[in-house]
């Protein structure tokens, strides 16, 4: 029992020091691929936390996807996700890995990577800042430390909540007046 | 040094069917460490020598045209500059000029000050756009030290868009009828300061490149393209004038600030090596023309507003608007109707005007050259996946069919008649 919980901990240990990641373009337009390689030169120098990037699959322990997973990609990205191997996990960087973004509405059905494979952390933004990306890294290191991140269950936002408290807003301040 | 190096192997005389000398296939991407983005070649090859090389594109094919036609101008700067994220201001750049022109039918002209605010935000995106190519093509050729240096001065760049727009990559300065923005005197300050060390960073890396023997011996004679073949592929930009050709829309049709007197300073940047050397050579020099280019036009940057609020319903026209991206000659063909909305968007990017040179550059190659070859065109293939072509399973058959309506409804029943459970 003592043993197992030990090697439990140093393999814990050895995932968290040395996450190595495989970037998947999956139809992104280029500038959150620039953001993620942005991170691994000298101004944000992301392999101070054993981060490097691989190019195969195989050797990878975390697949950072950019792009809205068109409809030529999806077959490969699940391939690609397939050929990892466990324990793997996955971040969705940009609005149009976590949603489709812009390209939502298009006649191709872009609707974010999470319609394809299961996503470990989300990374909002049109493109995320290199900071963003660093931070949704380190809550990945923490998830998988076991400490507690924060969770946003996409079903239970309610978007036109703020709308509605602004319209009540203005009708209080309307029947004051 | 322009010789190609294509070498026949002469048949074996036992008959043996291993042993015969054969072309094999090799596929590169679309999922590839050498390429950042998905994009399939299919690289036929006689022992380490490329003979044909096949491109084909469509992974990143987003439906941005359509969408376009459902968004009014201003909604559809914000999509066109997410065509591409390295080159994103001069999509914008295209459309509104194209927007502008349209509108100057009914007298509408926008203001000096933000014309020269675009070019400037334009030549700094030159700037940053060249700085990762040749960190890029520095990582291909496994001189990582220089990749890491290059993009170090690049964030020079970067922190004063970000100052002057407030993002990193999707600027989002342009609006129809000027600009969102406008330049104070500490910002102009900050900038003429980053141009200044720029300048002597690309001085050196430019000297290090002539010297180097790591770069030259990696990028001299590989990927040649002789100008008459540029000519005859329609090749633009820098892959153009890296083949000698004296190419650029920023001098041949000027727009914005290029038409005004920027155009007597003005230099097109030619080598005449014809290789992957030439190439970088000509992205170099042209980084320190662009930081020459930001310092003029900080200088004489005309007073008055940035933004004139324009008419909302653009007049019918059909609009061809030319820019010179970082990678090229960029168009954005427009036709409007009298709406808020455009009737039809049509892009046109380097990319896809290049990728027949890269075609061309790959033949007679080593294998361990492909990827810097296909490096030096700056490939952008966000910006081009934006055709769909119908290609049969066997690859090297593709095949587009123009049938008339009589054929196509001969076809259809056909197909049902063989497929009679097919639900929809």
């Amino acid at each position: 029992m003592v043993l197992k919980k030990i090697v439990n901990k140093i393999v814990t240990w050895s995932r968290v020091k040395s996450p190595w990641i495989l970037h998947i373009n999956t139809g992104g337009c280029n500038g959150c691929d620039i953001e993620v390689v942005d991170v691994l030169t000298p101004r944000y120098d992301v392999e101070r936390f054993g981060i490097v990037i691989q190019g195969s699959p195989r050797h990878a322990d975390v697949l950072v996807v950019t792009g809205p997973a068109t409809q030529q990609m999806k077959s490969r990205l699940k391939l690609l996700y397939e050929q990892t191997p466990e324990p793997k996990f996955v971040v969705a960087v940009g609005a149009c890995a976590c949603s489709g973004g812009i390209f939502r509405h298009s006649y191709i059905p872009n609707l974010g990577i999470d319609t394809v494979i299961p996503v470990d952390v989300y990374i909002p933004g049109c493109p995320p800042k290199p900071e963003a990306i660093i931070f949704g890294i380190a809550q990945l290191l923490a998830k998988l430390q076991g400490l507690e991140t924060p969770v946003i269950d996409p079903s239970n936002i309610d978007l036109k909540r703020n709308q509605l408290e602004a319209l009540d807003k203005k009708k209080e301040v309307a029947t004051t007046e | 040094m322009a010789e190609k190096k294509i070498v026949k192997v002469d048949a074996p005389k036992t008959g043996c069917v291993a042993c015969m000398p054969r072309t094999m296939e090799i596929p590169l991407g679309p999922q590839h460490p050498a390429l950042k983005e998905p994009e399939h070649f299919l690289l036929e090859v006689e022992g380490e020598v490329i003979v044909n090389a096949t491109p084909r594109i469509g992974y990143v094919h987003r439906g941005i045209e359509k969408l376009a036609e459902t968004k009014t101008y201003s909604q559809n700067l914000t999509l066109v500059e997410r065509v591409c994220g390295i080159c994103s201001h001069i999509h914008s750049i295209s459309l509104v000029n194209a927007t502008e022109t349209a509108l100057g039918l009914e007298g509408f002209k926008p203001p000096e000050r933000a014309e020269y605010i675009r070019t400037i935000v334009s030549e700094l995106e030159r700037i940053h756009s060249h700085i990762l190519w040749f960190g890029v093509a520095a990582h291909e050729i496994g001189f990582d030290t220089l990749f890491m240096l290059s993009w170090r001065d690049r964030e020079l760049t970067m922190d004063i868009l970000e100052d002057i727009s407030g993002n990193r990559v999707n600027y989002a300065i342009n609006e129809v009828g000027g600009t969102r923005r406008d330049l104070s005197e500490k910002q102009i300050a900050r900038m003429n300061k980053y141009m200044d060390i720029t300048i002597k960073r690309l001085k050196r890396y430019t000297e290090i490149c002539l010297k180097e023997d790591t770069i030259r011996l990696r990028t001299q004679g590989i990927g040649v393209l002789l100008p008459s073949t540029a000519k005859k592929l329609c090749a633009v930009g820098p892959t153009a004038r890296a083949s000698g050709l004296k190419i650029d829309i920023r001098y041949d049709d000027p727009y914005n600030a290029y038409a005004g007197p920027l155009r007597d300073i003005f230099n097109v940047i030619t080598y005449d090596t014809n290789d992957v050397f030439s190439r970088v050579v000509v992205r170099l020099l042209e980084i320190i023309e662009a930081c020459k280019y930001v310092k003029w036009l900080l200088a004489n940057l005309p007073d008055g507003p940035v933004f004139i609020k324009p008419p909302r319903k653009v007049p019918e026209a059909h609009v061809l608007s030319r820019t010179e991206a970082p990678r090229g000659e960029l168009i954005h063909y427009l036709w409007s109707n009298n709406t808020n909305k455009p009737y039809r968007l049509k892009i046109t990017t380097p990319t896809l005007a290049n990728i027949l040179s890269v075609a061309e550059m790959l033949k007679g190659d080593y294998i361990a050259d492909s990827t810097i070859t296909l490096a030096s065109i700056d490939p952008c293939f966000s910006c081009e996946d934006r055709i769909i072509t119908i290609i049969n399973k066997d690859r090297r058959k593709a095949k587009v069919d123009n049938l008339t309506m009589d054929q196509l409804r001969k076809y259809s029943r056909e197909w049902h008649a063989k497929n009679k459970r097919w639900k929809k």
